[in-house]
């Protein structure tokens, strides 16, 4: 009996195994997206496939420094992803990005002409990217327990909010609030700036409440925490769910971040990689994901079909970023600025 | 005859073998060569000398410093409950054992995260203990909370191999040391934790190990503001992508774990206190 059953499962095993292997590809080939966690409505993704008959292999990463090494080894081949700027600077450098070819994009007129320029400080010719989400990164705070003006990052070093601040557990995020509140570049390499923005940091650690990601939101929506470091995308979300907290970019200025798509230059289905890049600047496509992932989107076209006019006129949703000084994008420093931030970040996390 | 059953017993290792050379000695070797080498791949020791800097130094002390606490608690709670455990009648018996066993059904990462929800200062127990007016239980992001989870993670595995060894005890022996006028703290002290001690010590390599190689715990319920040895090899690997020192790091926590393996071996020479 016992044999009997052993037979069986390992029959199970070696048939799931044989049919994960054959799934058949759509009818027109198919698609390996890699994109990050929770960032797509999954309803349009099943609608491209109805479409255009190509199937699509969806995968997610957390971190850019995660999904870097699994393009760079070349260990499975993706056909599409959607990287942040000095990820996409880091890999054209790197040599793994394709050109995209843009007359099989017709729906990049859908994208506003600003955030072209915007990219080009990571992708120069614009010849590598087309935007999917931009956003900014700020204070979010919960208007019951701050009784301060809030519009600086010193205020996440106020004393007062001890134990109540909820700070990025993110290398280039957490020295990016402290630089910008020393009045440096967050993309400085300047050792003597470093050393003021990792004092601060380690200044500030005994007020931390903890050093989270993607925790913020549910931290924040709880009543957790006072203020947190969060991306402006998820400010929107927040809100639906705890009317009480509200998002501010600190007059010391920020980062602007785009996450964009792109093709690796081993991309094995390119054409029809261009084909999903195309029906994601769709405007109705945007809206969706839009609506469903609360990222700004840059696509001008689907801004204009957003019907709740709250969201459609949202300075967090749509900043007007020309009110703001001292606004940068994030650049690839190179392995060895990569190995300075990070032994200084270890340097804070280790007091 | 004999000839063809050793051929078939050979046969069907061969499943396994393949298995440890795929899954063990080879990663395990990647381990080693990405280690001894820095990223133009020459050999160098740098990456296993880093450990004397300070950062690293601190993270593997309080590394070790917080999962001995948590060992020690674990098995302070496991012996009398394995013992309260081996002397039940054998349906009862295995009815404790799966309640202890059941939570093991489900995801670790997911009762670890649970336990998040159970200390936030809003959380389930703060809200309880606001109720009934009584002091906030401020835990959470602390030493302590990480301890509270390695040994809440962790104390089944401390708990079986303890009541395997003690339920193999034979009751005869235990009544011969009474018959002959052992009062009940002798026949503990000669008979039961001599005999045990093979269950005691593999409780505490599964216990150990893995709590000193955490970094889920301290990450979910520490709020990542306690840097044990195990998140800055994480931290390599993941966010800082140097798989050289994230390596180099592993083979000094390695030497931990091996020394922890040579007592075992030493104590527990037939292999009785093993796990079921």
């Amino acid at each position: 009996m016992k044999k009997l059953l052993c037979l069986a499962l390992s029959l199970l095993f070696v048939l799931s195994l044989l049919t994960g292997c054959g799934n058949s590809a759509g009818k027109n080939g198919e698609v390996i997206v890699f994109n990050w966690g929770e960032y797509i409505d999954p309803e349009t993704l099943s609608l491209f496939e109805k479409e255009t008959g190509i199937k699509v292999v969806y995968e997610e990463f957390d971190t850019n420094e995660t999904m870097y090494p699994k393009v760079e080894t070349g260990a499975s081949a993706y056909d599409v992803i959607c990287p942040s700027d000095y990820m996409i600077q880091k890999m054209i450098d790197n040599n793994l990005l394709a050109e995209i070819n843009f007359d099989n994009i017709p729906n990049i007129k859908n994208i506003g002409e600003q955030y072209f320029e915007q990219s080009k400080e990571f992708d120069p010719e614009n010849k590598y990217s087309v935007p999917y989400c931009f956003g900014t990164v700020g204070i979010l705070y919960n208007k019951t327990m701050v009784s301060d003006p809030v519009d600086s990052w010193s205020i996440l070093w106020d004393e007062k909010y001890a134990d109540n601040i909820l700070m990025q557990d993110s290398v280039r995020d957490a020295f990016m609030v402290a630089l910008k509140l020393n009045g440096f570049s967050m993309n400085t390499l300047d050792e003597s700036q470093l050393q003021a923005a990792k004092n601060s940091l380690i200044e500030q650690k005994p007020l931390v409440q903890a050093y989270v990601i993607d925790q913020v939101r549910d931290k924040m929506i709880g009543d957790e925490a006072a203020l947190g470091v969060i991306y402006s995308g998820e400010a929107i979300y927040t809100q639906r769910e705890n009317e009480n907290l509200e998002y501010v970019v600190p007059k010391e200025g920020t980062n602007v971040w785009i996450d964009s798509w792109v093709i690796p230059k081993n991309a094995p289905n390119k054409e029809n990689a261009e084909k999903f890049i195309d029906f994601m600047c769709r405007d109705d496509i945007a809206l969706m994901n839009f609506e469903y992932i609360t990222y700004s989107t840059p696509n001008v076209a689907a801004q204009a079909l957003i019907e709740d006019e709250d969201i459609k006129n949202s300075k967090i949703a749509f900043p007007d970023l020309s009110q703001y000084e001292n606004l940068e994008t994030f650049q690839y420093l190179g392995s060895e600025g990569d190995d300075l931030y990070n032994s200084l970040w270890k340097e804070v996390k280790s007091e | 005859m004999n000839k063809t059953e050793s051929l078939k017993k050979k046969l069907l290792g061969t499943p396994y073998f393949i298995w440890s050379v795929i899954f063990i000695l080879v990663p395990l070797g990647m381990v080693f060569y990405y280690g001894l080498t820095d990223r133009s791949g020459v050999f160098t020791l740098a990456n296993v000398l880093a450990i004397s800097t300070p950062e690293h130094s601190k993270a593997l002390w309080i590394a070790l410093f917080l999962s001995v606490i948590a060992t020690v608690i674990c098995l302070l709670l496991a012996y009398p409950l394995a013992m309260i455990l081996s002397r039940q009648k054998n349906g009862r018996q295995s009815f404790i054992v799966l309640i202890f066993i059941l939570p093991m059904w489900m995801n670790f990462l997911l009762r670890t995260l649970a336990w998040q929800t159970l200390l936030e200062k809003t959380g389930v127990i703060n809200s309880i203990l606001e109720f009934l007016h009584l002091p906030a239980l401020n835990i959470i992001n602390t030493p302590y909370a990480i301890i509270l989870g390695m040994v809440y993670n962790f104390l089944p595995f401390m708990v079986l191999p303890i009541y395997n060894a003690l339920s193999k005890i034979d009751i005869n022996v235990i009544n011969a040391a009474r018959d002959l006028g052992a009062n009940g703290l002798q026949v503990f002290l000669k008979i039961t934790l001599p005999l045990s001690i093979p269950g005691i010590i593999s409780g505490i390599t599964m216990v150990f190990i893995p709590a000193l190689t955490t970094f889920v715990i301290s990450k979910l319920l520490g709020g990542s503001k306690i840097l044990l040895i195990g998140n800055v090899i994480e931290e390599e690997f993941t966010q800082a992508s140097n798989w050289h020192l994230g390596s180099g790091l592993s083979i000094v926590l390695m030497l931990f774990i091996i020394i922890n393996m040579l007592l075992t071996a030493a104590f527990d020479k037939d292999g009785e206190g093993s796990f079921l």
